[in-house]
């Protein structure tokens, strides 16, 4: 397996197109120029600094600093998926919730992939673990967010219908479960839509990326498809857990509608 | 026999009995809390206090099971599927309410988005009759009815009265009131219930 090696020099040409995108900014008066710059900054320093860790990491091969570094990217996607709510939970739950089920589903489908298809030595090696748990966690919590978003959204929207249905003696699963749909399948569309689309439209990130490392395509395809199944039921996982969490903290035990536990709508 | 107790929600404090087969009128002026009274009878919101139906306490029995023999109709209620009929368990059960209301039978075929606020305030009675509830807790039923419809349904839940349904009537209509209940509280600024003589 060989591949064509690059030096930060050999970025530099691909950089301009970057500040090519700014001068258009600055041309057409879009106001981007300085969302772009920091975005292109951040970017640079984070992926260099990913670079070092995940080098570190590899060669540390220890069960500690590999558990800190999922924990850490857990942390980083629940915090994303609040900051994707409109309306958010109340309390703790407000990161608790969808850190939980990010963490739960993510955790058990890397877990479940590590020790019985890849089976690498240790099993818990950081150059199989991390990357997977990182694609992985981003569709997780794609989906999670998604998922919550429209069921706090729904039932603040058909309140009447949800308090209707508990009205006549529904319980509260009765009263969710339209919003429960709605939220689930939004949870789940962008994976599928995903699904559809790859081959096609798209060639993936980490398969085109083992192609240019030299891997055979067709090697390469078989672990997409792991990559995309593992995904499928991580963000499957994760969404159901996420709403169906949520619905039983938007109602009570006596079967109400509480929909004090949302916070105050976030200003834009 | 509904016993409320030392009920309390928000500025809400009150107590009294409903007997079997009576109707309280419950009048006041908008946004003292009338609803939220209602409301917290059938348990729809955090309340405290007590609340008995023949000396049950609502707290032994489920939720679902409560609001299926103490119900809440709303002023305006709620929908969560496309059509009318999906609403009801037997619509052929429904039939015969909804045509003493004035509407055709055909209405179960209707899709929601094409009732009208009275419509919808029928329907939504109907739907809740069919309960067969002990205690119905009925929250401006006609605020958006004709003299015709409100009259229909005035009738129709006086025919459960009479045949030993307990119901709590919350109406602005003062000659409705008196119509409609053999008592009346006013639910006074303070949050307590006056009884007034009809």
């Amino acid at each position: 397996m060989s591949y064509i090696q690059l030096a930060y020099s050999d970025l530099i040409l691909p950089a301009l197109l970057v500040v090519m995108n700014g001068a258009l900014s600055l041309a057409l008066h879009l106001k981007l120029e300085r969302q772009l710059a920091l975005a292109s900054m951040r970017m640079v320093i984070q992926l260099v600094l990913v670079g070092y860790v995940l080098t570190f990491l590899f060669a540390a091969v220890s069960p500690f600093w590999t558990a800190l570094a999922a924990f850490i990217m857990v942390l980083f996607a629940s915090r994303e998926i609040v900051a994707r709510q409109k309306r958010r939970l109340k309390g703790l739950w407000t990161y608790g919730l969808g850190a939980g089920c990010t963490l739960l589903a993510a955790g058990t489908v890397t877990t479940f992939s590590l020790l019985s298809q890849l089976r690498p030595e240790p099993w818990y090696h950081p150059r199989y673990a991390l990357p997977l748990l990182g694609m992985i966690l981003g569709n997780t919590m794609t989906g999670v967010s998604l998922g919550l978003d429209v069921l706090v959204n729904g039932v603040v929207r058909e309140r009447a219908a949800v308090e209707s249905c508990l009205a006549l003696g529904g319980t509260r699963y009765q009263a969710l479960l339209p919003v429960i749909r709605d939220a689930l399948r939004s949870g789940f569309m962008p994976t599928i839509n995903g699904m559809a689309a790859i081959g096609l439209v798209s060639l993936p990130g980490m398969m085109t990326g083992q192609i240019l490392a030299g891997v055979e395509p067709v090697d390469a395809v078989k672990y997409q498809l792991l990559i995309m199944f593992l995904i499928a039921g991580g963000t499957g996982l994760g969404t159901l857990a996420a709403v169906i969490g949520g619905g039983r903290l938007l109602t009570d035990h006596r079967h109400r509608l509480r929909l004090d536990r949302i916070a105050s709508e976030k200003l834009p | 026999m509904l016993t409320v107790s030392a009920l309390k929600r928000l500025h809400i404090v009150v107590s009294f009995e409903l007997a079997d087969g009576e109707c309280i009128a419950l009048q006041g002026p908008s946004g003292v809390g009338k609803s939220l009274l209602l409301r917290a009878i059938a348990d729809l919101d955090p309340n405290e206090g007590s609340v008995e139906l023949d000396g049950v306490s609502r707290e032994t029995i489920s939720a679902p099971v409560w609001r299926r023999q103490v119900t809440y109709v709303a002023a305006e209620p709620g929908w969560w599927a496309d059509t009318v009929q999906e609403h009801f368990t037997d619509w052929d059960l429904a039939t015969p309410l909804v045509d003493q209301l004035g509407l055709p039978a055909s209405c179960g075929t209707w899709p929601i988005r094409r009732l009208s606020t009275g419509e919808k305030q029928r329907l939504g009675l109907v739907r809740a009759l069919l309960l067969h509830s002990r205690v119905l807790l009925l929250d401006e039923p006609t605020s958006a009815l004709d003299a015709a419809s409100t009259a229909s349904v005035e009738a129709l839940v006086a025919a459960r009265v009479s045949a030993g349904t307990s119901v709590l009537w919350s109406t602005h209509n003062s000659g409705q009131a008196r119509r409609v209940g053999s008592r009346l509280f006013v639910m006074a600024s303070g949050g307590h219930l006056e009884e007034h003589s009809l």
